[in-house]
């Protein structure tokens, strides 16, 4: 089991090495000299040669990536053209905005897609089980920024029950991630109802029935446990997505997390600072789906091989 | 005590469908004595099953008890709550099942799943659950019982995993164990020591309705046997007489099949037609239209159960 999990680790920082590479490739590629951007219109040709030795530009590509990399290593990304500050800084105060808003949309999705899964699937073609079901539709299909800017408009806007924007107190947060949050409850909850209502046919069911256990016992010691296998993967990776930065939702309530720090990146061609939050979010995905991986084998033991 | 393990009285289950109500058990009179190993035999879909789990309270949904009685060792268990069921299952009556490989919760060690029966029904700590599970475990012949019980499901065979299933429906001493179908999954070898078990199991007093759709089964262990047609018990009697003198048609086309698969006969004896729709019975007889001896009585009336030569042995045929 161990030898496995050093397996897929060692193959999780080659896929991350990969990404940084391709990362690194792509950004140079894009048309536009950034230094010329940096410098403003009117910046003399000499001035620009310089600056872009400076920053070790005028070097190949490969030099580039590797010095990018031993400096990767050592904690060092490279400072922004734009900010002026260290791309690590810039992120770890960014990274703190986008945390509390991932745990808070992925604690509101996950209670309430799980609960309501449960219920949808015990209490089906109920009134609940439509109720729920049709919320989480909506939840599935209604784009992020369309969520979010109703949520913005009536509940802010027009109830005042929530700030519009910012993220001054907790309560900023509170829209934002329930904006978030409603389409991972809606996959969440489809999920745990349709596999639960798979898991309750199986014979293991019955057999737990035969032994006396009462509906309660037989949902909890015997049925969830195998229902939540698939839904504990689907949720890492809900996860690492809602850390990797919601760059709609950020935008929207004006929060300064991850996702409004690469859209910032972009329109001032900040190549250091672009390159870092999207390595960044590459990093966070390969974790999730790493963790997702380790799950899985702890908690189905017909995947542990013995190593 | 009316000196009776399990007494089912007209029980009729019921299928409630889109298309309609299908009565997949109808009017099932049966009874089974203390330390009686009983057999019900029958085709697939002929409410072997459904009458077992009507006996359990598992019949799956849609289905339902629609009306009767089973009573257990003289207690009445239809309509009894929830909660007074939940504490009968496990404890008075077990039930088995056929797939051995897919009945135990694949996320469980085995052990635990053994122990769960007893911390369900007695006060009882984990350890001292633990050391009962392993005597059981032992007693059904599991060797290596320490690291067995370690085990997940899926690294043990399907013999193994059946014994396990017998270990847990005994580990309470039921009166009843109803078995349903439980070698069918297995090669005879292990079908062999497995019926043995549970002929040890019933000398040491529980009784037995044993569940097969196999003749050579039923006629190896059980001392009484019900054959079921089409939803209704066409026959029953004890194993020698029934399988020496059989008088339903439907029984001796059963035993026909089996001794042309034994002799050098040449073509399989078979019984003509195909067992009819639920819903859609012919009327009179259900076994009529296959029939080989039909008389225009049956395929008006349905017969009673009817004395068929020596004491016990009852048809439901005209003709006897």
């Amino acid at each position: 089991m161990l030898h496995n999990a050093l397996q897929r680790l060692l193959q999780s920082i080659l896929v991350l090495l990969g990404c940084a590479l391709m990362i690194f490739i792509m950004l140079r590629i894009i048309p536009g000299n950034p230094i010329a951007v940096l410098m403003g219109e009117h910046a003399d040709t000499a001035v620009i040669e310089r600056m872009t030795a400076e920053l070790g530009l005028d070097q190949p590509v490969l030099i580039q990536f590797f010095r990018y990399i031993g400096g990767a290593l050592r904690g060092d990304f490279g400072t922004s053209y734009s900010l002026g500050k260290p791309v690590s800084a810039l992120i770890a105060s960014a990274f703190v905005n986008t945390l509390i808003l991932a745990l808070m949309a992925a604690l509101f999705a996950w209670v309430l897609g799980v609960i309501s899964g449960i219920i949808a699937a015990v209490k089906k073609n109920s009134i609940l089980d439509h109720l729920f079901m049709g919320a989480s539709l909506l939840g599935v299909s209604m784009p992020v920024f369309m969520t979010a800017m109703l949520l913005q408009y009536f509940l802010s806007f027009r109830l005042k029950w929530f700030p519009i924007a910012g993220t001054d107190s907790l309560a900023g947060f509170l829209l934002p991630a329930v904006a978030l949050g409603w389409n991972s409850a809606g996959s969440v909850a489809r999920l745990v109802r349709s596999t639960l209502l798979e898991i309750l046919e199986e014979d293991y069911i019955d057999t737990a029935r035969a032994k006396g256990r009462g509906q309660l016992g037989v949902l909890v010691l015997h049925a969830l446990r195998n229902a939540m296998l698939p839904v504990i993967t689907m949720m890492a990776i809900q996860l690492s997505g809602l850390l990797s930065g919601a760059v709609i939702t950020e935008t929207i309530f004006a929060i300064n997390g991850i996702g409004r720090l690469a859209v910032q990146a972009i329109s001032a061609r900040d190549i250091p600072l672009l390159q870092g939050t999207v390595l960044f979010s590459a990093a966070i995905v390969i974790i999730g789906n790493f963790i997702a991986d380790s799950l899985y084998n702890v908690l189905d033991p017909r995947i542990r091989r013995r190593g | 005590m009316s000196g009776k393990t399990l007494e089912i009285r007209h029980l009729n289950t019921s299928f409630f469908t889109q298309k309609g109500e299908v009565g997949a058990a109808k009017d099932i009179c049966l009874e089974v004595r203390p330390g009686q190993i009983v057999g019900i035999v029958g085709e697939s879909g002929c409410g072997k099953s459904v009458t077992a789990r009507s006996v359990m309270g598992l019949v799956k949904y849609p289905g339902r008890v629609v009306s009767g009685e089973i009573l257990l060792n003289g207690t009445r268990i239809t309509g009894i709550s929830k909660k007074e069921a939940c504490s009968l299952r496990g404890s008075e009556v077990s039930m088995i099942f056929q797939e051995p490989m897919t009945s135990l919760n694949p996320v469980i060690k085995v052990g635990r799943q053994v122990e769960e029966v007893l911390l369900i029904h007695k006060k009882i700590t984990k350890k001292e659950a633990k050391k009962e599970a392993a005597k059981i475990l032992e007693a059904v012949g599991i060797s290596d019982v320490a690291s067995r019980m370690e085990c997940y499901p899926h690294q043990l065979s399907g013999g193994l995993r059946q014994r396990v299933m017998i270990a847990m429906a005994m580990i309470c001493s039921p009166s009843l164990l109803i078995a349903d179908e439980p070698t069918t999954a297995l090669d005879v070898t292990v079908e062999a020591q497995i019926l043995r078990l549970m002929k040890k199991l019933c000398e040491a007093g529980t009784s037995i309705l044993l569940i097969s759709h196999n003749l050579g089964v039923i006629a190896q262990v059980c001392d009484y046997v019900y054959v079921m047609y089409a939803g209704r018990i066409v026959e029953q009697g004890e194993t020698f007489t029934l399988f020496d003198h059989p008088a339903h048609p439907y029984t001796r086309g059963l035993l026909g099949a089996a001794k042309s698969l034994r002799s050098d006969a040449g073509l399989l004896k078979t019984i003509p037609g195909v067992v009819p729709n639920l819903l859609h019975l012919p009327a009179g007889c259900s076994f009529s239209p296959r029939c080989d001896s039909c008389m225009d009585l049956c395929r008006s009336e349905m017969p009673d159960m009817l004395p068929a030569g020596e004491k016990g042995h009852l048809t439901r045929c005209w003709r006897s």
